[in-house]
C-alpha cells in the first residue's frame, strides 16, 4: 500500500495518482491527472473523452465500492501507440456479480436522472476488464489517444 | 456553485459561473436552481458556456431541474462546450432539450 497521495509516479508516458474516496478528492485527482503527462499529450477531443470516462469510473468507486468504507483509489495511466491504457484500483466492496454493469442506456423520454455512467464508460472505452485480486478491485480499459501536434 | 441570473424580457437566463457540474457539485447545483426558478418567467435558458465538464451526476441534475419546471415551462440550454455536448449526445439526452448554440440565439428564438 502506498502511503503517498497525489501524483506518485510521473514519467512522460506513465503516471500514477492516488486519491482518497471522497467526491472532492476525486475531482482534485482528476484535475491533477488532466494537467499532467501523459494526458497533456493528448488531443483536446481525446482528453475530453478521458475526462468523461475516468470521472464516471472514479465516482462509481466512491459511490459504490467505498459506499460504506473509505480508502484510497489508485489511477494508473500509460500511453502506448494510439491508446491510453487506464487501470483503477481500490480496496472497496467487490462488484456485484463479479463484473461491471451492462450499462444499458435509459430511454431519454422517461427523463432519467441517472444510469448513464456505465453506458458512457462502455461506449467510449475498449478492452474493459474487471478483476478481484484478494481485497483489491482492478478495472482496466483503454481509450483513444491521438497525440496533439501542439 | 456560482449561478448568475438575469431577466431578459420574460426569459430567465441563468449562467453557470463554474467550470464543471460534477458529482461533487450536482446537489448544490440543483438546490441553487430550485431557488432561482421561483422567479416568474415564461422561459428559462441555462447558459453552460463556462462549463467545460459535466458528468452523469451533473446531467442527472440538469434533467431534475427540467422536471421541476414542467409542465408549464421548459429548460432550454445554450453554449454547450465540446465535452458537455458529447455527454448530452452519447446519452441521447440532447433529444429532450432545446439546445441553442449560443445564448444570443436562444434569447432570439423562443424554444
Amino acid at each position: 500500500m502506498l502511503a503517498d497521495r497525489g501524483l506518485v509516479i510521473a514519467m512522460p508516458d506513465h503516471a500514477l495518482f492516488v486519491m482518497s474516496s471522497e467526491a472532492n478528492a476525486v475531482r482534485d485527482g482528476l484535475r491533477t491527472a488532466l494537467s499532467t503527462s501523459p494526458m497533456t499529450l493528448l488531443s483536446d477531443d481525446d482528453r475530453g473523452t478521458a475526462e468523461i470516462v475516468l470521472a464516471e469510473v472514479l465516482n462509481n468507486v466512491v459511490e459504490h465500492a467505498y459506499a460504506t468504507l473509505s480508502g484510497d483509489i489508485r489511477l494508473s495511466l500509460t500511453l502506448t501507440q494510439g491508446r491510453l491504457n487506464c487501470q483503477i484500483e481500490d480496496e472497496g466492496l467487490a462488484m456485484p456479480g463479479g463484473e461491471p454493469p451492462a450499462g444499458n442506456l435509459p430511454d431519454a423520454v422517461d427523463l432519467p436522472e441517472g444510469g448513464f455512467g456505465w453506458h458512457l464508460i462502455r461506449i467510449l472505452s475498449t478492452g474493459l476488464a474487471y478483476e478481484r485480486l484478494g481485497r483489491t478491485n482492478r478495472l482496466s480499459f483503454s481509450l483513444p489517444a491521438e497525440r496533439s501536434d501542439c | 456553485m456560482l449561478l448568475k441570473h438575469a431577466m431578459n424580457g420574460t426569459t430567465l437566463v441563468i449562467r453557470v459561473a463554474e467550470d464543471r457540474i460534477d458529482a461533487a457539485g450536482a446537489i448544490q447545483f440543483k438546490e441553487r436552481m430550485r431557488d432561482l426558478i421561483v422567479n416568474p418567467c415564461d422561459r428559462v435558458i441555462l447558459d453552460l458556456s463556462m462549463v467545460h465538464f459535466l458528468d452523469s451526476s451533473g446531467l442527472g441534475a440538469v434533467v431534475a431541474v427540467m422536471k421541476l419546471l414542467a409542465p408549464d415551462r421548459k429548460l432550454e440550454l445554450a453554449g454547450l462546450t465540446p465535452t458537455v455536448e458529447k455527454v448530452f449526445r452519447l446519452t441521447r439526452m440532447d433529444s429532450i432539450f432545446t439546445i441553442h448554440s449560443a445564448l444570443a440565439e436562444g434569447i432570439r428564438n423562443a424554444g
